[in-house]
């Protein structure tokens, strides 16, 4: 037993030509955020604070698809939404629809902790919010440029793209745009964070700006209890991928569902419930009351890292994911 | 076994003071509501019709709280959420935040069935309906009269639990309604029973469905959203159920009731009523709720830890069943 830490940056169609500028970052900010969760759960913080300040950092990080760095609706605009759970008590909280808001997983704290409900979204959320006095920014402030680009590409090929898709084919005289986006666009996801501790308390939490080029007022699996985010006594999970897929498999639930009902381990859990979901829709991270680590998908890769008190530690994007033969 | 099966709702939790000549309006409404089920079935039209079909006729009376009568929010407006599934490929619409739409069930299934997406809501949701051409009218249409007396009990609930001020005695009686010592939400159910209302089906092919729809919780914030549109939570289809939820909003998710009465059928082998029983008594911890469920044998079973639950249910063999309590 031990603490143990699992978080993502979002599940894929990453290629594997992902160039060093476009990879480095991330892996980079993979390594911060990890290193910021061992070093809470070395100070005996708890997996619900551990989970909620990784995401934090994950929302801030510029490159992935959350807080700053939230890919943009069809009309050019960010909606972030969260989920929050505790795994012993199960309380939850949820939001979505944000657009000011800098740390869309505290909201969905506060929205737990300090009302009656468990989820609240757009003008009720951002009222609330500016009643608790959260960090709140200028909707620019999470615009990106690669962003901007990747909402443009999104409309040109007139389609609405999960995190990591197929390189759009682009003119081989468009040198610039291929230039700022060698292999193709969305090149980032969903995050995520779960934890448990020595004790086994467990905690999971999901945040997101959602699909390129989605609908104003779409909401996705991230802010979804069961669907994007669970955990209770046996596990904790954090999916990615394509929202909805992980709404209809309700993803993160069934991973608990079944080590409990039908005797499962974790691994085991987690690479069966991933199966049943169409190829190139969703991964998931997961860790469960002993300390068990799980991180798998169905996609070209998933941007992840996880390390236990063992000493055990890593950082990856692709390798094999777990098989399973039905 | 085999054949058609439907069963419906209309909330669970009900105040053990509701006078008579409102429980008889509930089981007519609940009566009509299976005929008009029952019809459909009869003429064939698939399990994910004849959910949209009954639960917009629960919509469209004021009676319950979805659509026209919906609770009200601490502003004293309505904002509707809904949620639709069909089993066979377990496909899903779902809605939150609405204010226009007559019919939010409807508007779940065109999410469903026209956009790439599962779940829309708000100003997206609005725009969306617009867009679609469904009927929209004004926010007041769904405002009732019993509901703006009901919100201001609500308020002075809420006081009373916060401040322990005794309640003043109002005119319209409301005094004795705040006498009623059962509680959901923590506060007395005589201003916040759930009402919720829903339909699960299975057709003579198999085919299950679900549907739930809401105005949420009396008195609550804006922006709310509640189990009624949250798949896994208080609706969910698949191959083998059609699962509505009702009760506790906060207790249903945190349980993923509706996926849980599919979870144990499908990963510990239990019929429909093993694992409605299993679910309400061992799964909802100290939440209160209720459901109604439907197996692709054409089983239905309700099942519910409150006070009551409206609710009706019908089987192709001919049973028919309305109760309350």
């Amino acid at each position: 037993m031990g603490w143990a830490i699992a978080l993502h940056g979002g599940a894929g169609d990453i290629p594997r030509s992902l160039p060093p500028e476009l990879r480095l970052p991330r892996e980079a900010g993979l390594r911060h955020c990890l290193d910021v969760g061992i070093a809470a759960l070395k100070a005996h913080k708890h997996p619900l604070d551990v989970v909620e300040l990784v995401v934090r950092e994950l929302e801030n990080h510029p490159h992935f698809n959350a807080g700053k760095g939230s890919v943009l609706t069809s009309s050019g605009t960010i909606e972030m939404e969260a989920s929050i759970m505790d795994g012993k008590s199960k309380r939850c909280g949820a939001v979505s629809g944000l657009s000011t808001v800098v740390n869309a997983v505290s909201l969905a704290r506060l929205v737990m902790e300090k009302t009656p409900h468990i989820y609240l979204g757009f003008h009720g959320a951002e009222a609330f919010a500016r009643e608790q006095g959260v960090e709140t920014a200028d909707p620019s402030y999470f615009i990106t440029p690669e962003n901007i680009e990747r909402l443009k590409q999104a409309q040109e090929a007139n389609r609405v793209q999960i995190d990591y898709t197929q390189p759009i084919q682009k003119e081989p005289n468009d040198a610039a745009a291929a230039a700022r986006i060698p292999n193709g666009d969305s090149q980032i996801g969903t995050v995520g964070c779960v934890a448990v501790d020595g004790e086994g308390n467990l905690a999971s939490a999901t945040s997101t700006g959602g699909l390129v080029n989605k609908m104003a007022g779409r909401i996705g699996d991230s802010p979804i209890i069961g669907a994007g985010t669970y955990a209770n006594h046996i596990c904790a999970v954090s999916a990615t991928g394509k929202g909805e897929a992980m709404i209809r498999g309700t993803v993160a639930r069934d991973v608990a569902a079944v080590m409990e009902f039908k005797g499962l381990s974790l691994k085991e859990a987690a690479a069966y419930v991933i199966d049943q979901v169409p190829p190139g829709n969703a991964g998931l991270v997961a860790v469960s009351s002993t300390g068990e680590i799980a991180t798998v998908y169905n996609t070209a890769g998933m941007f992840r890292a996880s390390a236990s008190e063992d000493g055990y530690s890593e950082i990856s994007i692709w390798d094999s994911p777990i098989k399973v033969s039905n | 076994m085999g054949g058609w099966a439907i069963a419906v709702h209309g909330g669970a939790g009900v105040d053990p003071n509701l006078p008579k000549e409102r429980q008889e309006e509930a089981k007519r409404l609940l009566t009509r509501c299976l005929d008009i089920g029952i019809s459909a079935l009869r003429s064939n039209l698939p399990a994910i019709d004849v959910v949209e079909l009954v639960v917009r006729e629960l919509e469209t009376d004021p009676l319950f709280n979805s659509g026209r009568g919906s609770a009200l929010t601490e502003k004293g407006t309505v904002e509707m959420e809904a949620s639709i599934m069909d089993g066979p490929k377990r496909r899903c619409g779902a809605v939150s935040g609405l204010t226009t739409v007559k019919n939010p069930v409807s508007l779940a299934r065109l999410v469903m069935d026209k956009t790439p997406h599962s779940y829309l809501a708000f100003a997206g949701a609005e725009e969306f309906a617009r867009k679609q051409g469904v009927e929209l009218v004004d926010n007041q249409y769904f405002i009732t009269e019993d509901n703006v007396g009901m919100l201001k009990l609500a308020k002075e609930a809420n006081s009373i639990l916060f401040d322990y001020r005794i309640p003043t005695l109002s005119t319209c009686g409301g005094g004795a309604a705040l006498e009623s010592p059962i509680q959901m939400n923590g506060l007395p159910i005589s201003v916040y029973a759930p009402e919720t209302v829903g339909c699960v089906v299975v057709d003579k092919e198999g085919r299950c469905a679900a549907a739930t729809s809401t105005g949420g919780l009396m008195n609550k914030m804006t922006g709310r959203i509640g189990d009624s549109p949250l798949i896994g939570s208080g609706t969910y289809a698949c191959e083998l159920v059609g699962v509505s939820c009702t009760g506790e909003g906060e207790a249903i998710i945190r349980s993923t009731l509706a996926r849980e009465v599919a979870a144990v059928m499908e990963y510990k082998g239990l019929n429909l009523h093993e694992a409605v029983d299993y679910v309400i008594k061992y799964r909802l911890d100290e939440g209160k709720a209720g459901l109604i469920a439907v197996s692709k044998n054409g089983e239905v079973a309700c099942g519910f830890n409150t006070t009551g639950m409206f609710r009706g249910c019908a089987t192709e063999d001919g049973f028919m069943e309305v109760g309350v309590w």
